[in-house]
């Protein structure tokens, strides 16, 4: 254990470092820079530009760049935004908590409507039910988050006026839990869309590996209730797929987030790494790089742990 | 402006209205574009229209597609930034829609007249309003002016905008309410300056180890009508009330700024009546005719001083004979491009200025769509076509590439008319987009690019100075400070700088600038197509609201904006 915890981290370490480092790289070789958005402020000169880029350091070589970021990374210090010059700590800091909003009632939605719809489909086996679940999660995939976010916010916010069109509160509003929880219906169900189709599908072949399986006849041989079987026999050892699939669905939770929180103007990280990466503010879109990475590593290293914990046949090693 | 800035969402150019025929002509002044906007939409404070409250009550909610971050705004910002400038902020004076200044932080605007400026335009004296308080409750005083010039020409201070304020010299503070300065040498712009200068408390900022990143910007003192309240980063900005403000009102309790990134949640969000006004990049054309009919609401092209030209590079062989460059601007549908691809909203010009400008000239020659015209000139510079259809002269062939950003479709269809109205003359162009964050760089800055596709606004605020895109001597390629990118030198046009800079009466600065005009359309640096409008929208019982061409961001006036109730 203690053995597998050590390599884990030292294997952690070197993606991190090699994230790091291609990422600085193509982000700074990517032509334009964060200075190339005053290239038309009236009044502001090329020597003004040149001076500017002297004084924030940005007129030094590349690898000079690097190590003077990563050495300050390593003392615990992650630099500061271009844009609002606030610590990149504070800034991804400030936006955490919407996007953990989002994406924790986003996968409650998923696991439980996913976990349900899988079992209930593969238990009744290409009845109606699972055709239907079946076209249905092959829709949610192909449909286009985007274009399913402004439907919603069309229908359900400008049409029926049910929902807000958008915000995690209302401005200027005093900021009640309800106010908070109505705001979250539409994001929440527009990112979980494609994680349902993803869940179910994922849970209904697991359960079906399951329901095949010998011990499954014998307990049905023994005369044990359908639900029993279902649940107590089955459904446990059908989930532990399931956990790692948790892990590996950070990233894709992270990457709906983006266009989640641009059509609901969500202040969440999504948001923050696309405007960072257009107006080219590195320390910051380093920052939520590290982040997302140290996050993905957390979450499958978490994942595995629960799969020893749930399946005693599994060492670590 | 930053047309970069704009360009971020990709619909600069979409954002562009215009006015029919008859209102353009009430356009031409803008004391008769006022009146035109004015009583049937109550976007002007007309005799029978509600009073304002006797003390500050209520909200008003801005909305904007790009989110102001920069909270300190001597600092190196983007337009947007502006929007809370105004109203946090003051400056010495401010400019009104019809270019005139008005006096904010000043008891009186020094002129030559009433000898706060010298009649050689060097020596300068400045009155201040004895009642001035910071939002904190410190006052203000003459002091602090003499802080922020010299902050401002701190080598390392990392300003927005220089020019003018690096000729100051001897800052002699009189008294609390007054100072003198010395200019290095005569500067007509500098006034102009002044009005977009907002300036910060010396007595906070003097205390800050860093210069560049205060902690000043966490929570702003100013002296504008509203103080700052808190920051939800990515989401919006609340302001409130400083009653203690020296102007009008403010009769708004709160003013929000609201950041929504796109522009089409940016226009859902005014139908919802989530937000009560659109400011940049304002409704996209496309949903101009839906948003006049929706109720309640105020909805107008509003005049932005920005034009949309043809930049092209003057430094390259092809685009180094006049004729070519002529030719061309005969061959351009300019009329399609306006009423087809822009809904026919954006107005025509011929100049680099404004219509609003008080050097505008109105007399330059009309454009015409002539491609048989543009054949002639070509065929008779010797532009000989070849069999594949192309022009060539000398071994040099009529084609060029022209780029714009990335992902602007308005801005791409255009371009792809340009290219058949092109093609038919005999002139190849392709296209390359780029992502503004490459568009903007070396690639402009430096003039590697051969054409492009670019709306720019090339006054200093409401002064029509020019000499950073038309000197010789503002050429970042040949090693010059400034944004002539497209290489033009013309000993004219820098003389007629020259001398419009230096002179402080208008009379001889408005000849200076009107012959100006004349030489950059017959020499066409840039093939003008037309001058900007957005569509700004606000809820119809919003008083108040007075859009201005002459500055970057319409809630300039957020102080004296209330509700009818």
């Amino acid at each position: 254990m203690v053995r597998f915890f050590i390599g884990r981290l030292a294997q952690s370490l070197v993606l991190l470092v090699l994230v790091s480092a291609i990422g600085f790289a193509v982000l700074h070789l990517a032509p334009g820079g964060p200075l190339s958005q005053f290239a038309l402020v009236p009044g502001l000169s090329q020597a003004d530009i040149a001076r500017i880029a002297h004084e924030m350091g940005l007129d030094r070589p590349l690898p000079v760049q690097y190590w003077e970021w990563f050495s300050r990374l390593l003392a615990g210090d992650w630099g500061r935004s271009y844009r609002d010059s606030q610590p990149v700590l504070a800034v991804i800091g400030s936006r955490l908590p919407a996007t953990l909003e989002l994406m924790v009632a986003a996968i409650l939605i998923a696991v439980v409507i996913g976990i349900s719809v899988g079992i209930m489909g593969a238990v009744r086996r290409y009845s109606i039910f699972d055709t239907l679940a079946t076209v249905g999660a092959m829709v949610a995939l192909s449909i286009p988050t985007f274009w399913f976010g402004l439907i919603t916010i069309y229908v359900f916010a400008v049409k029926l006026q049910w929902l807000p069109a958008g915000n995690r509160a209302t401005i200027g509003g005093g900021g009640s839990i309800l106010d908070y929880l109505h705001h979250l219906i539409a994001p929440a169900l527009v990112l979980a869309l494609v994680e349902v189709a993803v869940w179910s599908r994922y849970m209904r072949s697991s359960m079906l590996d399951v329901i095949n399986q010998d011990y499954i006849r014998t307990a049905r041989a023994k005369g044990l209730p359908e639900r029993t079987i279902l649940l107590h026999h089955a459904f446990r050892n059908a989930l532990l797929p399931m956990i790692t699939l948790a892990g590996l669905e950070l990233p894709s939770l992270l990457g709906g987030a983006l266009v989640t929180e641009t059509v609901f103007t969500w202040p969440g990280m999504g948001r923050l790494f696309l405007d960072s990466l257009g107006y080219r503010d590195y320390p910051v879109v380093m920052g939520i790089l590290m982040f997302s990475a140290i996050l993905v590593l957390l979450g499958n290293l978490l994942a595995d742990l629960l799969c020893a914990v749930a399946d005693p046949r599994i060492r670590l090693t | 402006m930053t047309e970069h800035s704009k360009d971020k969402t990709g619909l600069r150019g979409a954002s562009i209205l215009k006015p029919s025929r008859r209102q353009l002509l009430a356009l031409g002044a803008s004391a008769g574009f006022l009146t035109w906007l004015g009583p049937q939409r109550g976007w002007i404070d007309a005799a029978h229209a509600a009073t304002p409250p006797a003390k500050p009550t209520g909200q008003a909610i801005v909305g904007l597609s790009q989110e102001p971050t920069v909270f300190h705004p001597l600092l190196v910002h983007i337009e947007v930034d502006e929007a809370v400038y105004f109203n946090l902020f003051s400056a010495l004076w401010r400019v009104d829609p019809k270019g005139a200044f008005q006096p904010d932080l000043v008891a009186e605007i020094p002129t030559v007249e009433n000898g706060g400026i010298s009649a050689d335009g060097l020596n300068w004296r400045i009155k201040l309003k004895d009642n001035v308080k910071w939002h904190d409750g410190t006052p203000f005083t003459a002091d602090d002016v003499k802080f922020n010039i010299e902050l401002i020409q701190n080598p390392k201070f990392i300003a927005g905008r220089r020019a003018g304020h690096e000729l100051v010299r001897d800052i002699k503070i009189v008294s609390p309410t007054e100072l003198t300065w010395r200019m290095e040498k005569a500067y007509a712009p500098y006034p102009a300056i002044l009005s977009w200068t907002f300036l910060v408390p010396k007595h906070i900022l003097e205390k800050e180890a860093d210069l560049n990143k205060p902690a000043f910007t966490t929570s702003p003192v100013g002296t504008g009508p509203f103080k700052w309240v808190e920051r939800v980063p990515g989401d919006h900005i609340t302001l409130a009330a400083h009653d203690g403000y020296h102007g009008d009102g403010p009769y708004l309790e709160r003013l929000i700024v609201k950041y929504i990134p796109d522009m089409t949640v940016l226009y859902t969000q005014f139908q919802t009546g989530d937000i009560d006004y659109i400011g940049l990049q304002g409704i996209t054309p496309d949903h101009y005719e839906e948003a006049k009919g929706l109720a309640d609401r105020a909805v107008m092209p509003v005049p932005q001083p920005f034009i949309e030209n043809i930049a092209v590079n003057v430094g390259l062989p092809v685009f180094k004979d006049k004729a070519v460059r002529e030719a061309l601007y005969y061959g351009m549908d300019k009329k399609s491009v306006i009423e087809q691809i822009y809904y026919g909203l954006p107005s025509e010009t011929e100049s680099f200025l404004p219509k609003q400008s008080w050097a505008f000239n109105p007399d330059l020659p009309k454009h015409e769509f002539d491609p048989e015209k543009a054949k002639k000139i070509l065929d008779e510079a010797g532009w000989a076509l070849g069999s594949d259809g192309v022009r060539a002269k000398d071994g040099v062939r009529l084609e060029f590439v022209n780029s714009t950003t990335a992902g602007n479709h308005v801005r791409e269809q255009a371009q792809q008319l340009l290219q058949q109205n092109w093609a038919d003359i005999g002139a190849k162009m392709t296209i390359n987009n780029l992502p503004p964050a490459v568009m903007w760089g070396d690639f402009w800055m430096q003039s590697k690019f051969e054409s492009a596709m670019v709306g720019i606004g090339f006054m200093i605020g409401p002064d029509p100075d020019a000499t950073d895109f038309f000197s010789s001597r503002s050429i970042g390629a040949k090693g010059g400070s400034g944004q002539n990118t497209t290489q033009f030198e013309n000993p004219e046009v820098d003389g007629l700088l020259a001398e419009g800079a230096k002179t402080v009466d208008l009379e001889k600065r408005k000849a200076a600038y009107r012959k100006m005009q004349e030489v950059t359309r017959a020499e066409l640096p840039y093939l003008p197509i037309f001058q900007y409008a957005m569509v700004s929208g606000v809820k119809a019982k919003l008083e108040g609201f007075t859009p201005n061409v002459n500055v970057q961001e319409n809630c300039w006036n957020a102080n004296t904006w209330y509700w009818a109730t």
